[in-house]
């Protein structure tokens, strides 16, 4: 079955009426979603030119990373123009592809950083996302916390990237989780707001999933669950707990929300599992940068090297391809 | 597709492994198989052949030899022939061969994965990922086995030589599940694999040679169900062990019927999948398709028959239909689907068939819109709702990709409809509820229970069914019992106990005593309204006795499955009761040696040490009732599978006709203790012993219908009794020569059978009177397999 896959705007999710029978009747039996993890990449191998373009798929899902407390305004404009042109002129051009064909889907970088990435993002198409509300513990000021959104957004970032308080999930304070994040998405305006659950903190994958339909139902435009600071970060687990929560939320209110796993992926394997996790738990649809991110540093290295291998049958270094 | 457009649609593409090294390998055999007798690979003259096909393509693949009852008398021979020397080298010695069979499996695991996906048409990830491991896997454990066999199993030796027939839906892995153990017990094979499904056996044959296993230890023949008619009646065998179908089971069983071999079956299933309300419905729809959409759903244990609870049925079913709308159906050798194909054009027809009469009872299916390939024998994952217990798609096995079901109110009423069937393999309970999931596992009757999972297998843990899916226990300690035998079994034959004869006049008595029979907790009347005299040892009649017949056997079932809640009452209390039975019986000892004398002609002192051997044996299986533990085994999930010893259910027992009070309490405590209910038939000539005994039992609290006792001609009733079909289990221990008949008769259920083949046991003595053999009789082990983890 070969479909073209549909790229219309999708309107934003507006978040419903806090549904507690929903989200606490959500359930996540450990075991099973392991052993569905486990079982996935054996189930589906992606090959040849198959995996090229899963590949660039995943390149153009990437919110490309810094956050970091040395980051300066010249280390952002290098990541930005890696954002630009994440692949070889040469090997796009053997894979058949124009150049600017494909960037990356976003810079992610800390509030001071965002005007520089304005800048050096200028006249493309790539949004700059900031992490924001007191980023990554989540712990300062409420007020704080807003106004910093607010800022982000004034200095250009089109999509925030919040960090929930897990104390509300740990303290089972869903009307607390769903206030909090319903004022998050407000002060977000028109940028698009991503919810960090910070899943390697919550304890459970019950927590997980319940935290992710609170989210949902408050507004989130994305669930993503890491900040990359927690001990643990994206797992398959954790991810297809999320995706079901997220089809959930599909399936009783129309609307789309994103997924964006984020921390400890760095292989181009990693990044095909992830794909192929999505294209089946959520569909095609779900395979686009509107509704798919990657939070990743490292990525897109090694996905250039497989790609320069596919190209010319020999294995790659990381010094043939451009430092981001 | 270039690039470009594959960034559009973001297919899978293909995944093709290779076929090039199993094709180059049979063409190395000019793709012309022979047989494999006394360790050579022969290509007997003058034999028939038969095709072997790739089911996804319908290509000839090769031609195997179909064995003539020559070959099966000279690999019988040469199985005999090399028994002896293989149980003599002992454990630790052949240990080292099942290693190297392990590691050989390893070393050339891809070569078999495809062979298998090739000539079986699984999906390459199946034979990779789950058979070929498990095969190893199965290996390395018995290697375990074996060399621990002397230490822990020290009064057990092997069975002999074992005929062994296996299916072609899991071709190699059966047959590791069938040589291994055998094998590690000191057994020697002769193996029959599925006509459809022989490469795979032929390939392992070769390494058998690499690893030097000794000439005869394992002989593989290939050919059709007549080969494996043959092999199983082969005069030669003393242990057959099948794997198929209930139909050719059944067969089997009827035809070793009194031929004195040990049999194991394990045989169809329609398994229940129940899903209840506060389940991970997520999971549980993922775990549908590793139950019915694994391997085709060609699996004896797939879970094909789905109750869901009526509260989340419809969402349930809904996310059913998407995740099946998902499945990929294609290339077997193909790494990125989920099905294969059907092993063969005939059984593609009866599932095709089976579906399509099936439907026009009712039903609405759901079939996954998948692209199918135009060549091969494919078939569509197929979900049919709406189905009743009442329709034949949700009595029969499909042995394909299609699940039926319909839903549950209370957990009351998925027990019922889960054991709403003649099959009990395997049941998959899904709910985040602890409580519930651990009191439904021993509700339903199976041998293998998966709590919040599905098709989980492991060598370490015994695998294998209830009811019509046969009997015997493959893997685990359980799995061991089924090659070896007591190496203290007599050999003495028995000898016929006939009547005493005499004059017709009652013995002086004070006022006439009528025994009758004893049934639900009440003396009955017989129905028939006959009795027969019984005569002293001088002749003289000593009562008038009770004549049963059939519908006194038909009562006595009844009796005893009203009973069985027996089952579920504590062990501590069984214990008590067969405690207090022995302290009953002590205060009659004088009354009941009295008794045995006069009948059996037996002195005072015999007769007294009868009666005190029989309370001591009741204060053995009362010590018994509380400390036969299960087990908890070591497979390789976080978690917990559980071995739980449950008792078989309504247990028949004909007694011994030699001793007429220790004979019926040997056979009879270690039923009670194990939480069984019983229909005994006393001893024959000698039964007033027995009928003796009502007081006792009403005088020690057992329940109505727990024991239930037919005085009867035994020609008249075994028959009946033994093709009851409420009945679990059928003991035969008399000297009419009614081994034969209770095997056959048995056939109607597959009720699991213990017959003395005219063996004379002695009583008195603790290895044959008494002890485990007993009591693993009168058990049957389950499996429950919990995985945890939050």
């Amino acid at each position: 079955m070969t479909a073209t896959t549909d790229n219309r705007i999708l309107p934003r999710n507006p978040g419903t009426e806090l549904d507690l029978d929903w989200a606490l009747s959500a359930q996540a039996n450990t075991s099973a979603i392991e052993r569905r993890c486990k079982a996935l990449p054996g189930r589906r191998s992606i090959k040849k030119n198959h995996q090229a373009a899963w590949l660039l798929k995943a390149i153009s899902c990437i919110d490309l990373t810094t956050l970091s407390g040395d980051d300066t305004e010249n280390r952002v404009r290098r990541l930005c123009n890696k954002s630009r042109f994440p692949v070889r002129m040469d090997l796009l051009e053997a894979l058949g592809l124009e150049p600017g064909f494909i960037t990356t889907g976003a810079i992610c970088v800390y509030h001071e950083m965002v005007p520089a990435a304005v800048k050096a993002l200028d006249g493309t198409n790539i949004p700059v996302a900031a992490v924001s509300t007191g980023f990554p513990a989540g712990l300062s000021p409420y007020s704080l916390r807003l106004a910093e959104i607010g800022e982000s957004v004034r200095a250009g970032a089109r999509e925030i990237d919040i960090v929930i308080s897990r104390r509300h999930v740990l303290t089972q304070n869903w009307q607390a989780l769903y206030d909090e994040m319903q004022s998050f998405r407000q002060a977000c305006g028109e940028a698009h707001v991503k919810a960090i659950l910070a899943t390697g903190e919550l304890g459970t994958l019950r927590n997980v999933a319940r935290a992710s339909l609170i989210c949902m139902m408050a507004g989130a435009d994305f669930i993503k669950t890491s900040t990359g600071k927690e001990g643990v970060n994206a797992t398959l687990p954790v991810s297809l707990t999320m995706i079901r929560q997220i089809r959930d939320y599909f399936d009783r209110t129309g609307y789309h929300v994103g997924y964006k796993p984020a921390g400890g992926i760095s292989k181009a394997k990693d990044s095909l599992t992830y794909l192929a996790l999505i294209k089946e738990e959520l569909g095609n649809r779900w395979l686009q940068p509107d509704l798919f991110r990657f939070g990743a540093s490292s990525l897109l290295g090694d996905i250039e090297r497989q790609l320069e291998h596919f190209v010319t049958g020999h294995y790659s270094a990381a010094h043939r391809h451009a430092l981001g | 597709m270039k690039v470009k457009e594959i960034l559009e649609t973001m297919d899978y593409g293909e995944a093709p492994e290779s076929p090039q090294p199993a094709l180059d390998w049979i063409a190395k055999h000019q793709a012309k198989f022979g047989l494999f007798i006394n360790g050579e690979l022969l290509k007997p003259t003058g034999r028939k052949s038969f095709e072997s096909k790739n089911p996804a393509s319908g290509e000839f693949l090769a031609s195997i030899c179909e064995a003539e009852p020559a070959d099966i008398d000279e690999a019988v021979k040469a199985a005999r022939r090399a028994q002896p020397g293989w149980e003599k080298i002992g454990g630790s010695a052949r240990a080292r061969f099942l290693y190297a069979l392990a590691r050989l499996v390893q070393k050339h695991s891809r070569l078999f994965s495809v062979l298998e996906s090739l000539d079986n048409g699984k999906p390459i990830r199946e034979s990779r990922d789950l058979d070929i491991p498990l095969v190893a896997r199965h290996f390395y454990f018995h290697a375990g086995a074996a060399q621990l066999m002397e230490k822990e199993m020290p009064d057990e030796c092997a069975l002999g030589v074992a005929g062994q027939v296996i299916p072609w839906n899991f071709p190699l892995l059966m047959l590791a599940w069938k040589i291994a153990p055998a094998l590690a017990m000191g057994n020697t094979v002769v193996i029959k694999p599925a006509e459809f499904t022989s490469l795979s056996a032929l390939l392992f044959a070769e390494i058998c040679i690499e690893a030097g296993l000794p000439e005869g230890v394992l002989n593989i023949l290939t050919g059709d169900g007549g080969v494996g008619a043959r092999i199983v009646s082969h005069p030669g065998i003393d242990k057959v062990a099948f794997t198929g179908s209930t139909e050719v089971g059944r067969k089997i069983r009827q035809a070793t019927a009194g031929q004195g071999k040990e049999l194991t079956l394990e045989l169809g299933g329609k398994s229940p999948y129940l899903v209840f309300d506060d389940a991970d419905l997520d999971s549980a729809v993922e775990g549908l398709v590793d139950a019915i959409w694994f391997n085709q759903g060609q699996v004896c244990c797939a879970g094909s028959r789905l109750f869901v609870q009526e509260g989340v049925a419809e969402i349930f079913h809904r996310k059913l239909k998407a995740r099946m709308d998902k499945l990929r159906v294609g290339n077997p050798l193909d790494k990125s689907i989920d099905l294969g194909a059907i092993v063969d054009p005939t059984q593609f027809d009866s599932i095709t068939r089976l579906v399509d009469e099936g439907l026009q009872e009712g039903g609405l299916a759901h079939v996954s819109p998948c692209d199918i390939p135009q060549e091969g024998c494919f078939y569509p994952p197929t979900l049919i709702t709406e189905v009743d217990p009442a329709c034949r798609l949700m009595q029969e096995e499909i042995f394909g990709p299609v699940l039926v079901g319909t839903t549950f109110r209370t957990p009351a009423e998925a027990v019922a409809l889960a054991n709403n069937t003649r099959y009990g393999l395997a049941a998959s309970i899904w709910t985040e509820n602890i409580n519930l999931a651990l009191d439904l596992a021993p509700k339903i009757v199976c041998g293998v229970a998966w709590i919040n999972s599905t098709n989980q297998f492991d060598a370490s843990a015994g695998f294998g069914g209830r009811r019509e899916s046969g009997f015997g226990r493959e893997g685990g300690w359980e799995g061991l019992r089924a090659y070896t035998r007591s190496k203290n079994q007599s050999n003495r034959e028995i000898k016929k106990v006939n009547a005493r004869s005499g004059k017709s006049d009652p013995e002086d008595s004070i006022i006439d005593r009528t025994p009758k029979l004893f049934i639900g907790g009440k003396q009955a009347r017989p129905d028939s309204g006959y009795s027969y005299p019984v005569f002293s040892s001088a002749g003289k009649q000593l009562a008038l006795v009770g004549q049963g017949n059939r519908k006194d056997v038909r009562n006595g079932v009844e009796a005893a499955i009203s009973a069985i809640s027996w089952g579920s009452s504590t062990a501590h209390l069984r214990a008590q009761i067969l405690y207090y039975m022995g302290e009953n019986l002590s205060v009659r000892t004088k009354e009941f040696a009295d008794r045995i004398s006069s009948m059996t002609g037996e002195d005072e002192a015999s007769a007294t040490r009868e009666v005190e051997c029989s309370i001591e044996r009741l204060f053995t299986y009362a010590a018994w009732a509380d400390k036969y533990d299960g087990a908890i085994h070591g497979a390789p999930i976080r978690g917990v599978a559980l071995a739980m010893n449950e008792p078989i259910g309504a247990i028949g027992i004909v007694c011994p006709d030699e001793f007429p009070l220790l004979g019926l309490i040997s056979s009879v405590a270690p039923a009670l203790a194990m939480g069984n209910s019983v229909v005994v038939i006393p001893s024959e000539p000698y039964p007033l012993s027995a009928t003796d005994l009502y007081q006792v039992i009403e005088t020690s609290d057992l329940p109505a219908g727990v024991i239930n006792l037919i005085t009867a001609r035994h020609d008249e009733v075994v028959e009946t009794l033994s093709g009851h079909m409420n009945l679990d289990s059928i003991w035969y221990f008399g000297s009419s020569g009614h081994s034969e008949t209770v095997e056959r008769a048995s056939a109607t259920n597959l009720k699991r059978t213990w017959v003395n083949h005219g063996r004379q046991r002695d009583w008195y003595d603790l290895q044959q009177g008494e002890g485990e053999q007993f009591l693993r009789q009168a058990t049957e082990v389950k499996n429950i397999w919990i995985p945890y983890g939050e």
